[in-house]
């Protein structure tokens, strides 16, 4: 045996843990949600036949995702936009050489460690309606159909903070110290600097942020299930909550689609991301 | 076009004092050239006229406004780093724009300053590039850029702007040696076109002597000298200037002055060598020195006073150099290669040129003649 085949068998034989995992906890689901899809099931469950791709069209332009893919797009609306926002502004805030700064570069980045649950036990102490300290703030109120998802949106963003602060503050602390003094000998003061300069330097950093922010909230549940259970009246019930409320025993099929067509968006949100990631501009020298 | 006066700076970052009761005046239209081995404060002194560091005592002005408290963004001033600094993600047009786009120019006369148009602006960087050599590569990023195109981007960056006086920071040490002498004859021209204040950071004394109008050698945070490249040559201040400047380095040994009926001479070990009478004039019998000759002041001379055997000898085509045992110490003797040939093991009889004979204190360091 060759000193490449043998290398070649080792490299082989190091990949399978990995290779197995992903086969058994991720493709063969996969597979069997197609599977589930085309089949559908008797009245008490015990059987099924092959139907085909017949029930996919209805599934996915039915009531149920239309409705549950509006509420996850405005969710993503609600969480992106205003988690990068603030991620930014603590990390710039932090990004400096002071005396101290650790302590609230750890403390900004500390939700990380949080899970969901944690962030939204929490969040359901701020916002109960009958308990809450922020019941009264009418913007936000959890019993309202009409801002009810905004207070779901709210214990998202706290909790995915720490993480876009810890990434965006990585990608600042990239940023040569020159560049930043060339652009303050050019005359630019903190704002100019801010836009010119840092903004477009981190604009990598903030793309792969907006895509991760994005697909974990076309994945919220657990947020809404803690705080909502779904209500008021179905005003929180995301993509995710509508498929696991689908999923039934004698209706296995309409949950699957469901969950197809979001990992497709899905995939479709990734596939642009990496289309923008490589027509971005290669730095470093 | 500004002068830029140091009047007792120091700066101290903690513990630490990078730049030490610096007193400097750099005239108006100047090249000036900031000389020393690393860590010795150039850095510092030449951010602290930028802007970049603060002052921790004493006064910086530059024209006639103190700017202790001035921020570097209101300093109209530019700088080239050693890293370029350029930004990555603009174009080389671009770039090079950079400073003309949040300033005022005094553009028109009689009327308060203005931010250019477009149109302006543009002209000027067509101008900048031109004066470099850019204009084939306006719409390039830097990463496509040779460490040579880049460094002249810096450049054109820094000239566009016209400000009152140029920093820079070791521009020439990311490239090639042949490109670095080319470049050395191409900044002092453009020196001379702009007639703007230069001060130019270096650790490399060919770049010092060959450039500037005057250098100012620092150690440790301390002004050394300040002068001319010549002048700093020959009349090196202190024992550390003597050894910094030259290469090879004078040579430098210790040793007691003597005098005679017939004149003063200095005695090292069991040898003599003879000064110049009247240019020692002040030195007392007995007083330790340190003697300093460079090595092409000494002379192979049948006649010579000082003995002293070869270890060995160097050859660099156009000349060689001697590396001759002498009162345990080293000395280099400097030949044109077409002197008679030596070879290590001879014992050399030499004479030191008595109007290049340079004394120091052993204890201070200073020059005593
Ligand atoms: N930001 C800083 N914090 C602490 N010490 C510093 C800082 N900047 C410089 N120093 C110290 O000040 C001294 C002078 O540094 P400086 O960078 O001016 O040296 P330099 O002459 O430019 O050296 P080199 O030729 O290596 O660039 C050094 O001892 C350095 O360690
Ligand atoms: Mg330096």
């Amino acid at each position: 045996m060759s000193r490449r085949t043998r290398d070649a068998l080792v490299g082989y034989a190091l990949l399978v843990p990995s290779a197995v995992i992903f086969v058994w906890f991720f493709f063969y689901p996969l597979v069997r949600l197609f599977v589930m899809g085309l089949h559908q099931q008797n009245r008490t469950g015990t059987a099924e036949r092959y139907v085909g791709w017949s029930r996919f069209g209805d599934v996915l332009t039915g009531e149920q995702f239309t409705e549950g893919l509006r509420i996850s797009a405005t969710y993503v609306l609600y969480t992106v936009p205003l988690g990068l926002v603030l991620g930014v502004l603590l990390a710039v805030a932090a990004n400096r050489r002071l005396k101290g700064i650790k302590v609230f570069q750890t403390i900004f980045s500390s939700t990380i460690a949080s899970s969901v649950a944690v962030a939204s036990v929490v969040f359901f102490v701020l916002l109960n309606p009958q308990i809450g300290y922020f019941s009264s703030v009418k913007f936000f109120s959890l019993s309202d159909p009409d801002t009810a998802l905004r207070g779901v949106a709210l214990s998202s963003v706290w909790q995915n903070l720490g993480l876009t602060f810890v990434i965006v503050l990585a990608g600042l602390q990239a940023i040569p110290d020159e560049v930043d003094e060339a652009a303050t000998l050019d005359g630019y003061g903190p704002v100019r600097r801010f836009f010119r300069v840092t903004l477009p330097l981190i604009s990598p950093t903030l793309m792969f942020l907006a895509v991760v922010l994005v697909i974990f909230a076309l994945q919220a549940f657990a947020q809404a299930d803690i705080l909502t259970q779904g209500g008021p009246v179905g005003a929180t019930e995301t993509l995710v909550f509508k498929i696991f409320r689908s999923q039934q025993p004698i209706d296995q099929g309409t949950g699957s689609i469901m969950a197809l067509g979001l990992f497709g968006i899905t995939l479709l949100v990734s596939l642009a991301q990496f289309l923008l990631l490589e027509r971005r501009v290669h730095y470093g020298n | 076009m500004s002068e830029v006066a140091f009047d007792g700076v120091t700066k101290r970052f903690g513990e630490v004092t990078a730049v030490d009761q610096l007193t400097l005046d750099i005239a108006d239209g100047e090249f000036m050239v900031l000389l020393g081995p690393s860590g010795c404060g150039k850095t510092t002194a030449l951010r602290m006229i930028a802007g970049l560091e603060t002052v921790t005592e004493g006064t910086l002005r530059i024209g006639d406004r103190v700017v202790n408290d001035v921020e570097a963004k209101d300093r109209d001033i530019a700088m080239v780093f050693q890293s370029y600094a350029l930004y990555p993600h603009m174009t080389v047009a671009r770039n090079i724009e950079s400073p003309l786009v949040a300033r005022r120019f005094h553009v028109d006369a009689d009327a308060p300053p203005r931010k250019l148009t477009a149109a302006e602006r543009s002209e000027r960087v067509d101008q900048a590039a031109r004066s470099l050599g850019l204009t084939d590569l306006m719409g390039r990023k830097p990463a496509a850029l040779s460490g040579g195109q880049r460094q002249r981007v810096a450049l054109a960056r820094a000239i566009v702007a016209r400000p009152s006086a140029f920093l820079m920071d070791e521009p020439l040490s990311n490239l090639d040696a042949k490109l670095r002498a080319q470049t050395r004859i191409e900044l002092v021209e453009l020196h001379e076109r702009l007639a703007t204040t230069f001060v130019y950071v270096t650790h490399d004394q060919v770049e010092a002597m060959t450039m500037a109008d005057r250098i100012a050698v620092l150690n440790e945070g301390r002004l050394q000298q300040v002068g001319p490249p010549q002048a700093v040559y020959e009349r090196p201040h202190n024992l550390f200037v003597a050894r910094f400047i030259g290469s090879p380095p004078m040579n430098t040994v210790p040793g007691t002055v003597v005098r005679t009926d017939t004149g003063v001479a200095v005695q090292l070990g069991g040898q003599r060598i003879d000064l110049d009478p009247v240019a020692h004039e002040p030195l007392a019998d007995g007083t330790e020195v340190v003697i300093g000759v460079r090595p092409e002041h000494l002379a192979v001379d049948p006649d010579g006073q000082v003995k002293a055997q070869v270890r060995a000898v160097e050859w660099l085509g156009h000349e060689r150099l001697v590396v001759c045992d002498l009162a345990e110490h080293h000395i280099t003797v400097r030949q044109s290669s077409g002197a008679e040939p030596v070879a290590p093991g001879d014992v050399l009889a030499l004479t030191a040129d008595p109007a290049h004979v340079h004394l120091f204190d052993p204890n201070t360091t200073e020059r005593l003649n």
